[in-house]
C-alpha cells in the first residue's frame, strides 16, 4: 500500500473522536482495582479490630493522608506519561513532596524518642509482612491501570510503568491502612514506601514489553 | 535575523497543522486528510535523517507512525504543542524499531528537540517494503470487513452494516479495533 493510499484510508470516514478522557478511564480502572484490593484484603487479611478507635487518632489520618498524596502524585504522573510529549517537569515534585513530608515527621519522631525505643518504632511488629502485603494488594489496580495505559500512548514506557506501579501500590496502601496496626511515622515512611515501590519497580522493569503500542 | 524568520516559520507551520488536526478531530475528514498528508512529509524528512543506515525502513516507519498518530489521536490535548505530541510518537516508533533491530540508540541527544519535526519536509515517498494490504487481508472478518467497507470502499457505517450483516456499533468498534490490530501486526511482523 502506498503511503498516500494509507492516508486516504485513515481519513475516510474518520469522523469525530468520541473517546472518553484519560482521567475518566483511569478513575474507572482505579475504582475496579480498589474494589479488587478491598475484596482481597477482606478475604485474606481482615480489618483491624480496633478500627473505630484508630479512626480517632490523628496519626491514622496522617498515614492515610500520606498514601493518598502518593496516590494523587502518581495519578498525576500517570496522566502526563500517557500522553505523548506532555510536560513532565513537575512529576518528580509531585512524587517527592509527600515522601519528604513523611520523612520529616519520621525524623522528628525518632529524634524525640528514647534511644532504646527507636528500633521498636522503626520496625514495629509487622515490618516483615507489610511491604509484601501492600505489593500483593496492588495487583488488581496494577492490572487495571496498565490495561488503560496501553490503550493511551505512553512514549516513555519505563517511566510510565513505574508511575503505574506506584499508583497501584499507593491505592493498595490506602486499603491496607484498614488492616495495618502500625502508626509510627518512621515505619510508614520506610516500610509502606518500600511496599509501594515493589510494584513500581516491576512496572519499570517490564514497562518496555508490557506497554508496547 | 534569519533565526527569527525560521522560528516564525515553525510557528506558522505549527499553527496551520494544529488547526487542520483539531478540525479533523472534530469530524472534518477533508482537513484531517490534508493534515495527514503534510504530516507524512515531515515524518519522512525527520525519519530519513535518523535512519541513514537503514534507508529502506523509512517509508515503512512513516506508515507505522501515521497509523500510530491515527490510532492514538484521542490522546492529543489541544493545549499542548502539536509538534511535541507528534514528535514524541515518531521518536517512540523510531526507538521501537531500533529495539526490534537490537540497534542501540544513537544520537539520542538530537531526538528531543521539540521544534525539529516541522522544520523539514520530504514529499518524495519511496516504495514501502511492507504491504499493508496483505496485513489487512489477514485480519479476522470482524475487523477486515468494517475497514474494507467504510475505509477503502468509502461506504457509510449504515451501508457497511447492511452489506456485512453486522450491527452499526460492531462496524464502528471493528474499525477502531481493527486498525489497532493492524498496528499490532506491524509490530509482530518484524
Amino acid at each position: 500500500m502506498k503511503t498516500e493510499d494509507l492516508i486516504t484510508m485513515l481519513a475516510t470516514g474518520a469522523g469525530a473522536v468520541e473517546a472518553p478522557a484519560a482521567a475518566q478511564r483511569y478513575a474507572l480502572a482505579i475504582g475496579w482495582g480498589a474494589t479488587g484490593a478491598t475484596l482481597l484484603m477482606l478475604a485474606l487479611l481482615q480489618v483491624r479490630h480496633d478500627l473505630g478507635h484508630a479512626l480517632l487518632l490523628p496519626m491514622f489520618w496522617v498515614k492515610v493522608g500520606f498514601v493518598g498524596c502518593v496516590a494523587a502524585g502518581s495519578l498525576f504522573a500517570v496522566l502526563r506519561l500517557s500522553r505523548p510529549g506532555a510536560n513532565i517537569n513537575w512529576v518528580p515534585v509531585a512524587l517527592g513532596l509527600p515522601v519528604l513530608g513523611m520523612w520529616t515527621i519520621a525524623a522528628f519522631t525518632l529524634i524525640e524518642a528514647e534511644p532504646m525505643e527507636r528500633s521498636k518504632i522503626f520496625f514495629g511488629d509487622t515490618w516483615k509482612s507489610c511491604p509484601l502485603l501492600i505489593a500483593m494488594l496492588s495487583a488488581p489496580v496494577f492490572v487495571a491501570v496498565l490495561r488503560t495505559m496501553k490503550d493511551l500512548a505512553p512514549t516513555r514506557p519505563r517511566l510510565a510503568g513505574f508511575a503505574a506501579g506506584l499508583l497501584a501500590g499507593a491505592v493498595a496502601a490506602v486499603v491496607y491502612c484498614l488492616h495495618c496496626p502500625e502508626l509510627g511515622a518512621p515505619f510508614i515512611g520506610f516500610w509502606y514506601l518500600l511496599g509501594m515501590l515493589i510494584p513500581a519497580a516491576a512496572g519499570f522493569s517490564f514497562g518496555n514489553s508490557l506497554l508496547r503500542w | 535575523m534569519q533565526r527569527i524568520n525560521r522560528e516564525e516559520g515553525y510557528r506558522a507551520k505549527e499553527d496551520r497543522l494544529k488547526d487542520l488536526f483539531v478540525r479533523g478531530l472534530a469530524g472534518n475528514n477533508a482537513a484531517y486528510q490534508t493534515f495527514l498528508g503534510e504530516l507524512s512529509s515531515h515524518l519522512r524528512a525527520f525519519l530519513r535523517k535518523r535512519l541513514i543506515r537503514l534507508p529502506d525502513e523509512v517509508e515503512d516507519l512513516v506508515q507505522e507512525a501515521l497509523l500510530a498518530v491515527h490510532n492514538q489521536r484521542h490522546t492529543y490535548d489541544p493545549s499542548q504543542p502539536l509538534s511535541a505530541w507528534v514528535q514524541a510518537i515518531a521518536r517512540y516508533k523510531l526507538v521501537d524499531l531500533f529495539r526490534r533491530r537490537a540497534i542501540y540508540e544513537q544520537r539520542t541527544d538530537t531526538l528531543d528537540d521539540g521544534m525539529d519535526l516541522f522544520s523539514s519536509a520530504d514529499a518524495e515517498a519511496a516504495e514501502a517494503r511492507r504491504d499493508l494490504n496483505k496485513l489487512l487481508a489477514d485480519l479476522p472478518d470482524q475487523f477486515r470487513l468494517p475497514i474494507m467497507h467504510t475505509k477503502l470502499e468509502g461506504l457509510s457505517v449504515r451501508e457497511a452494516a447492511d452489506l456485512s450483516g453486522m450491527s452499526e456499533s460492531a462496524i464502528k468498534v471493528g474499525v477502531h479495533r481493527g486498525l489497532k490490530a493492524l498496528a499490532a501486526k506491524i509490530r509482530g511482523a518484524q
